[in-house]
């Protein structure tokens, strides 16, 4: 509907007085996994953790069986931490903005269905750890090479351009979205995303700049930036926006240039 | 490991920590840094605004003595000033540190750093970048101390919970205990120091626009070990928060220094669209009692304001949420100057602020007071320092905007060289060898078994909802006597019940039940601390207002409040004030300025 230029989200009609939650249980890694429901009352301005929390202080089954309460991960909810990633309706993002009205809407249901990402290990219920991501920041020196933190003065100057830019990639949260949804991501075969993107971001900065070979080197591997399938699915699911395909074209670009001419400068 | 090199612990991995940690990995010093999360999603990503440095790049002649005037007077004259003139001094080197890291601060057209005006000054001292200075900021950190990590000078054990200090027969800090939050398993960490750097308390309201990992609850294991806990009364609460059933989102001031009018309706049970209300059916309450700021009236008072209506029953539907209405403003004007705000509001409450008014109301925000400290960042307990919002030291009885991400990176510079300084010079003994370690850990072991153990039928989560509405209705925005009374001993009713809890979770692998109530047990004992403390202070002061005692009084309480542990109730004692560098002048933002 529009009025005065206004095109109005679609409202959830007559919503149900009811509302359920198909989540995914597992009692901790390696266990296997079962899926429960679960039902609380609708209100307005309702999201998944807030429906979560209401399940936590009562955990009871729509069969009225008492079980355990999920667990899941939460922090900021203000989707900048990146903590309360898992798979929602089949589609991973950050439950803390996963509105309840919109997800009905959508599907056209009264369930929701919870599920933690698949790509990392399951501790417990819809909770994941993603460690493998920070290290993965290590192995492209995803950083500054800083002579000190004492006072040395300014930065270089940088162009507005390069600040904005560098700002859409340094926005990566580590959600792991990108890896949830990249075909090739898996059993440690491919890097993936967030980290060539971490890498591209330094490799940008005019003193970042300087250590570009040693982080290209950690992009060189059998886990390296080759095993990237061009399905693009990462930047479709990113929350941040990242431009990430564009910093694996750029990216790799930055290795040929650097294989073609790099013996020149030995 | 050299034999010059000492062993640190370190409690939290937001901008304080980390800043510490980097300092002392720097040093040739180990560092264990313990996070309850990944320290890269520590509270600190949640800074929008910028950090604070009187660089003075627009011909301004702004100083750091400026810097320090502003920081003083916005805190209504309760901070020692001596720390707060070397964060003003600091400052701009802090500032350009980060943009060695390569934060991608916005830049001016020659390719300087850009700074922007914020509350509470007349001058461009903000430096900024995007919408999201405190992520930049952290990650900033976070990528340094992951190159210590490498290096193997930092350890981080992320997913743990401290639970204790680990103290000599002496009161001196050894290390400390925390928990695995998957395992449950507990260890003790052997240390030549401890720097705690664990974020505000604002979990103790319920809901407030902290994370839900600012609990305050490391902190308030200190307190109940001896440390002693200053200001706690000092509670900012920001006007314009986003309710939601989970939390309370930041609405930022700009909206309504863009023109944004806040009102209610007439009948709070007004069953219309807001737009449907006419003018006459509509009560613009700070317009009607402040005709001349209107809807830009200072912080506090908007706040006060729309508490007062609300606590009244005036709020729309009778609920916590008044109307802020830019929806007058034509929408091509409210994305150019406001949208990255806007696109806030819609992502979370669904509704376009440009063409339904958005519902709002004032949210607690941040804590001035904390964990006393010297001037060298050292608590009362010998081996035990603080920084960042969990110490009490920078910001008075009001913080200004973008001080906070300063004065946390200060407070970690300070916090590291004083932590080696008195390192290396402690006697060690045989800490390791002695059983004190054994013991906190046997003790702590205890506490967690009774949790398991208890029953009774009471609800976790129940009594912390009741902790947090007793907390915002009477001890945020307006203060009475009779109420703070009351809160007390509704506290201690809920702490007399929290013995009786009966845990919900019989998978104690990774299990929420346990740490939580391990928080909740600790948020009564802040709480105390903060409801006394303000029972106390008869005079209103900064974010501090009793109707009562509507004055501030600087003879009776230009002072620190300090609050000691007892089983009975927190012993407080007042402290002087080092008012030696800005003389204290009353505080108005009626007129223009009323500088010294």
């Amino acid at each position: 509907m529009t009025t005065n230029g206004h095109i109005e989200k679609k409202r959830l009609e007559n919503p149900p007085s009811t509302i359920k939650f198909k989540i995914q249980r597992r009692e901790k890694e390696g266990a296997p996994a079962s899926w429960e429901t679960f039902a609380i009352d609708y209100r307005r301005n309702l999201n998944v953790i807030s429906a979560l929390m209401e399940i936590r202080k009562n955990p009871v089954t729509v069969e009225g069986r008492q079980t355990t309460p999920p667990v899941w991960d939460m922090s900021c909810l203000e989707q900048v931490c990146g903590i309360c990633t898992m798979v929602i309706d089949g589609k991973v993002r950050q439950s803390c903005s996963a509105l309840i009205d919109d997800l009905l809407v959508a599907s056209g249901s009264d369930t929701i269905s919870l599920a933690p990402m698949s790509k990392f290990p399951n501790v417990r219920d819809l909770k994941v750890d993603r460690s493998k991501m920070f290290d993965h920041l290590k192995q492209v020196k995803a950083w500054v090479d800083l002579d000190g933190s004492y006072d040395l003065g300014p930065g270089p100057h940088v162009t507005n351009e390069l600040a904005q830019e560098r700002y859409a990639l340094s926005r990566c949260m580590t959600c792991g979205c990108c890896l949830e949804a990249c075909p090739q991501y898996g059993d440690d075969n491919y890097i993936g995303p967030q980290a060539i993107a971490q890498a591209h971001l330094f490799n940008m900065h005019p003193t970042g700049k300087a250590n570009m070979e040693e982080r290209l080197n950690g992009l060189l591997g059998d886990d390296g930036i080759g095993n990237c399938g061009n399905a693009q699915n990462c930047v479709q699911v990113c929350p941040m926006s990242l431009p990430l395909t564009k910093a694996i074209y750029q990216t790799n670009r930055d290795i040929t240039v650097e294989a073609i001419f790099g013996w020149l400068k030995k | 490991m050299a034999s010059s090199s000492l062993k640190f612990a370190i409690v939290g991995g937001g901008l304080a920590g980390l800043a510490a940690a980097m300092k002392l990995a720097e040093a040739g010093h180990m560092v264990d840094l313990i996070s309850v999360v990944p320290v890269k999603r520590s509270h600190s990503v949640c800074a929008q605004g910028g950090i604070n440095g009187a660089v003075n790049t627009k011909g301004e002649g702004d100083s750091p003595a400026k810097h320090l005037d502003d920081t003083v007077y916005g805190g209504d004259f309760l901070a020692n000033q001596p720390p707060v003139k070397r964060m003003t001094d600091m400052a701009p080197e802090i500032i350009y540190l980060f943009d060695r890291m390569g934060v991608p601060f916005s830049r001016t057209k020659e390719g300087l750093m850009d700074f922007r005006r914020f509350g509470g000054t007349l001058h461009h001292r903000t430096a900024f970048s995007g919408a999201s200075t405190g992520q930049q900021l952290l990650y900033a950190l976070d990528e340094q101390v992951r190159r210590w990590e490498v290096e193997k000078r930092v350890t981080k054990y992320e997913g743990w919970e401290m639970l204790s200090l680990v103290l000599d027969d002496h009161q001196v800090c050894r290390g400390l205990v925390a928990m695995n939050l998957q395992t449950l398993e507990l260890k003790s960490f052997a240390a030549d120091a401890v720097i705690m750097a664990t974020g505000g308390p604002g979990m103790v309201f319920g809901k407030s626009t902290n994370s839900q990992t600012c609990t305050g609850s490391a902190v308030a294991a200190c307190y109940l070990q001896g440390a002693r806990y200053a200001n706690g009364e000092f509670i900012q609460v920001h006007p314009t928060s986003i309710p939601g059933e989970d939390k309370l989102r930041l609405m930022s001031e700009s909206a309504r220094g863009e023109g944004g009018r806040v009102w209610v309706p007439r009948d709070p049970m007004d069953a219309r669209k807001p737009k449907d209300i006419p003018d006459a059916d509509r009560r613009y309450f700070l317009e009607e009692k402040y005709p001349a700021y209107g809807n830009l009236v200072p912080r506090d008072i908007a706040t006060r304001e729309i508490f007062q209506v609300c606590l009244e029953g005036h709020g729309v539907g009778g609920e916590n949420q008044v109307y802020l209405d830019l929806t007058h403003i034509p929408a091509d004007t409210l994305t150019e100057k406001l949208g990255a705000i806007l696109e806030i509001y819609e992502m979370f409450v669904g509704d376009d602020p440009r063409y339904v008014p958005m519902r709002i109301f004032p949210g607690v925000h941040y804590s001035m007071g904390g964990l006393w400290v010297d001037f060298e960042q050292r608590t009362n307990i010998p081996g035990l320092f603080a920084a960042g919002e969990c110490d009490y030291s920078i910001h008075g009885a009001n913080r200004l905007g973008a001080n906070s991400l300063l004065s946390c990176v200060y407070g970690g510079f300070v916090a590291a060289p004083s932590a080696m300084e008195y390192a290396k010079n402690v006697e060690r003994g045989s800490s390791e060898s002695n059983g004190i370690h054994a013991a906190e850990l046997a003790r702590q072991e205890a506490i967690n078994q009774s949790i398991i153990k208890s029953e009774g039928g009471e609800n976790q989560y129940k009594l912390h909802e009741e902790l947090g509405k007793v907390m915002t209705d009477n001890v945020t925005v307006v203060r009475y006597n009779d109420r703070l009374q009351a809160t007390d001993d509704k506290i201690r009713e809920l702490q007399d019940r929290f013995s009786k809890i009966s845990i919900n979770d019989s998978n104690l692998w990774a299990t929420q039940a346990i740490p939580h109530a391990r928080q909740l047990k600790n948020m009564f004992e802040l709480a105390r601390v903060i409801t006394l403390g303000a029972l106390n202070r008869n005079e209103s002061r900064g974010a501090h207002y009793k109707p009562e005692f509507p004055d501030r009084d600087d003879e009776n309480f230009m002072k620190t409040t300090v609050a000691e542990y007892s089983a009975e109730a927190p012993v407080l004692s007042y402290e002087p004030i080092d008012v030696s560098l800005v003389e204290p002048r009353k505080r108005d933002y009626s007129s223009k300025k009323a500088k010294a």
